[in-house]
């Protein structure tokens, strides 16, 4: 095995990834090989490491943030209020509709019977 | 801290909006930084994050509690960075500081050597920086973040096997920016030290 063969499965094989044995006896027996394998390492020690680092934002981010979901939360009660309005208005419109048609017939009954009466 | 957070994210999942604000002051720094090391950029960072705590608090009903509210705010963050990124869609070429090796590992022994150290990140930020945003992505989800291959496929919008494929290339190219051969810039001193 050469090792530009080898150097293209580094990046795998640093952290554990799945490795032909014949691609490892490579490493063990390679010196060229073998440095690349440390310099992965290393790299991946870097970045690992790079978690523990947290940047600063601008002052003003955290302020930004807050007002935008202040924002989103304010449209979200007043969609809510709406909807809540809107469920009361059409239940009014229908309170109102079965009332006005339980008046009507109401009157075409008591109508009815007046004419009954009037005829006897 | 990770318990102040589940009881945080618990009781924000409740309704409670200043629950919601105290998971926002506790962990926007991280965000940021996870967001700045995607883009590369201080401003499309905060919008970034920005963008990642709306969606977290319109989606909080779907944090099941079963990763911790960081990792479920990173693999967000990630996706409002892939987002962002495709429709930014202009590339950035940072220039490359490469004139020394990394040299001591051991920051906490002196001061010199913590001086190491943060010349080591400032050069492997660099590297990174130099990386296309799409390569970038993968290795800093998953080296740095330590993200599974699956979630930064779905995060990002593209294959496991095309994630694998981007962050061994992405090592590749940080290794050789970091340790470059005998005769590229900055290459002899590297190689003596390494």
């Amino acid at each position: 095995m050469r090792c530009e063969d080898v150097a293209e499965l580094l990046p795998q094989v640093v952290d554990g990834g799945r490795a032909d044995p014949s691609v490892r006896a490579h490493v063990e027996a390679c010196l060229r090989c073998q440095a690349e394998m440390v310099q992965y390492r290393k790299l991946l020690k870097a970045l690992h490491n790079l978690r523990t680092e947290v940047l600063e934002p601008a002052p003003g981010m955290l302020p930004g943030i807050l007002a935008s979901l202040e924002a989103v939360g304010e449209r979200g009660a007043v969609r809510s209020l709406l909807s809540g309005h809107r469920a009361a208005y059409v239940g009014g419109v229908a309170v109102a509709t079965a009332a006005a048609g339980a008046a009507g017939a109401f009157l075409v009954v008591s109508r009815g019977r007046r004419r009954v009466r009037l005829a006897s | 801290m990770a318990a102040d957070l589940a009881d945080l994210a618990s009781a924000a999942r409740a309704g409670d909006r200043a629950a919601f604000e105290g998971l926002v002051r506790a962990t926007y720094a991280d965000a940021y930084t996870l967001a700045y090391r995607l883009t590369g950029s201080e401003e499309d960072a905060r919008d970034v994050v920005q963008d990642a705590y709306l969606r977290a608090y319109k989606g909080l009903k779907r944090f099941r509690g079963d990763a911790s509210f960081s990792t479920w705010l990173h693999r967000i963050t990630a996706n409002c960075a892939a987002t962002y990124l495709v429709k930014r869609r202009k590339a950035r070429h940072e220039v490359l500081d490469e004139e020394q090796a990394p040299a001591d590992e051991r920051p906490e022994v002196d001061p010199e050597a913590r001086a190491a150290l943060a010349f080591e990140r400032e050069r492997l930020g660099a590297a990174l920086q130099g990386l296309p945003a799409q390569m970038r992505a993968v290795v800093v989800l998953r080296d740095v973040y330590d993200l599974p291959h699956e979630a930064i496929a779905r995060e990002l919008g593209i294959s496991e096997g095309a994630a694998k494929v981007r962050l061994h290339r992405a090592r590749r190219r940080l290794r050789e920016r970091m340790f470059p051969a005998r005769g590229e810039p900055g290459g002899e001193e590297v190689a003596d030290a390494v």
